[in-house]
């Protein structure tokens, strides 16, 4: 066994763990968090997608012995308290899911993809999430959740910008 | 499914993870990335009795300049590769077929060095190393340096040169100026899936004329290919549709491809001529 210490979701924590240990089984059996699922198990689907040191993984090709001293984030971390995050909103809203089963991966993707470029064309998301399969929706409203969630969370930004400013 | 169980040893320096390879036993496997060993692992087609994971042997990341090569550090993430500065002045093919490799997630931890050193014939980059000459700087225990050119660094499927307790540090390729065009022209399936067959193309023209050509075929054998005659028809030849569509013409020429549930071989040598036409059409700025 070796011992790990992870941030996850923005808590501590201290933990011994076999090397072959992958990072998913930690979070989900380990910590709790099974918000973040184990689709193909290939390295393939992305459902199991995390947030490793604020860059997307597929925690199922992680083990959870790299994850030591790292910060994690899933989707149980990316709310605000009882608010969504502006991604999670707009995949609600969009209905950019049907049957659910990708949408942590998706989301965590959509969120990382945003990251490096806030303002995407259709086939910037489409590549950018090219690594998260979906077998329900046919991408479409994927697509529209995060054009949606591109254009309040680039308003949003741009207010704070202009608020800065204004204090200057 | 979960990987067979092994020792772990996380070294932080090439000395250092030397050593714990060479204490490793019989069977030890060096994670870099993982994004191809972890798969393998996990559906235990690979079983090591030791991991020596150097994702954090940090003087093993990072692009510099040295002279006319780029050099390449062997941890450097593919993410990296296409967001560094040098690599978009210099290495424009090298960024345009590791934008190709798999997805963004298994961009940022698979590395450059270990796509090449896993040397999967399917894998974009052995083709574009082949392409540019690169030179694959090894090291050994104590402190021993060697240097493999491309064409004897690619032995067989899944195999390099590289010997029990050796370790790829780092990879040299020449700049290609602004009198280079390029193009990694790649066909697959469905999103994020390998090449069935892909062409990388590095061609240098003065006014109407091709001075030099470099082609590399991915999958289009048991290792990368350098289609030798497509090259030498374009030096010297004027720029044209027609004198890039004969040359094409000859890139199977001598090729093994091999059949399976995406392509016949056939099929790959149609794919190869397509595909080197297409790549050679845009690199020379047609």
């Amino acid at each position: 066994m070796t011992q790990i210490n992870v941030r996850v979701d923005g808590a501590s924590y201290s933990d011994d763990v076999e090397p072959r240990t992958l990072l998913v089984h930690y979070l989900r059996e380990q910590l709790g968090k099974v918000g973040t699922v184990v689709g193909c198990d290939t390295s393939n689907c992305g459902a199991c997608t995390v947030h490793l040191d604020g860059e997307s993984v597929k925690s199922c090709t992680v083990l959870a012995v790299q994850a030591d001293g790292s910060e994690v984030t899933t989707i149980e971390g990316v709310a605000d308290g009882a608010t969504l995050h502006p991604v999670q909103k707009a995949f609600h809203e969009q209905h950019g899911l049907q049957c659910g089963y990708c949408t942590p991966g998706m989301i965590m993707a959509s969120i990382d993809l945003l990251k490096n470029n806030p303002d995407p064309s259709e086939h910037e998301i489409r590549e950018g999430i090219e690594g998260n399969l979906c077998r329900c929706t046919g991408y479409q409203n994927i697509v529209k959740a995060v054009q949606q969630a591109a254009g309040e969370m680039s308003s949003a930004g741009a207010h704070s910008v202009e608020t800065t400013g204004a204090q200057a | 499914m979960i990987p067979a169980s092994f020792a772990y040893a996380r070294p932080t320096t090439v000395d250092e993870a030397l050593q714990a390879i060479a204490a490793g036993g019989e069977d030890v496997k060096i994670l870099a990335g993982g994004q191809s060993l972890i798969p393998v692992m996990r559906l235990r087609l690979a079983a090591p009795e030791t991991v020596v994971d150097i994702t954090r042997v940090t003087e093993l990341r990072g692009v510099r300049e040295d002279g006319d090569s780029l050099v390449i550090g062997a941890m450097t993430t593919h993410h990296d590769v296409i967001t560094d500065p040098l690599i978009a002045q210099y290495g424009k093919l090298i960024a345009e077929a590791t934008e190709t490799v798999a997805d963004p997630a298994v961009r940022h931890r698979g590395t450059f060095g270990g796509a090449l050193v896993h040397a999967d014939p399917a894998g974009d980059l052995p083709a574009v190393a082949l392409a540019l000459d690169a030179e694959f700087v090894i090291a050994g225990l104590g402190g021993a340096r060697r240097t493999v050119p491309a064409t004897e660094f690619f032995v067989d499927y899944l195999t390099t040169a590289l010997a029990d307790g050796e370790l790829l540090v780092e990879v040299r390729v020449p700049k290609l100026g602004s009198d280079w065009g390029v193009r990694y022209e790649k066909f697959n399936r469905v999103a994020q899936a390998w090449s069935i067959v892909a062409v990388a193309a590095a061609v240098r023209r003065e006014g109407s004329r091709i001075t030099e050509a470099r082609i590399g075929l991915t999958n289009m054998g048991s290792t990368p290919i350098r289609a030798r005659a497509v090259e030498a028809a374009l030096v010297g030849a004027d720029v044209s549709l027609e004198t890039v569509t004969a040359a094409a013409a000859q890139a199977a020429e001598g090729t093994e491809p091999s059949s399976d549930l995406n392509a016949q071989a056939d099929y790959r040598q149609h794919l190869a001529r397509v595909l080197t036409r297409r790549a050679v059409t845009a690199a020379a700025g047609l």
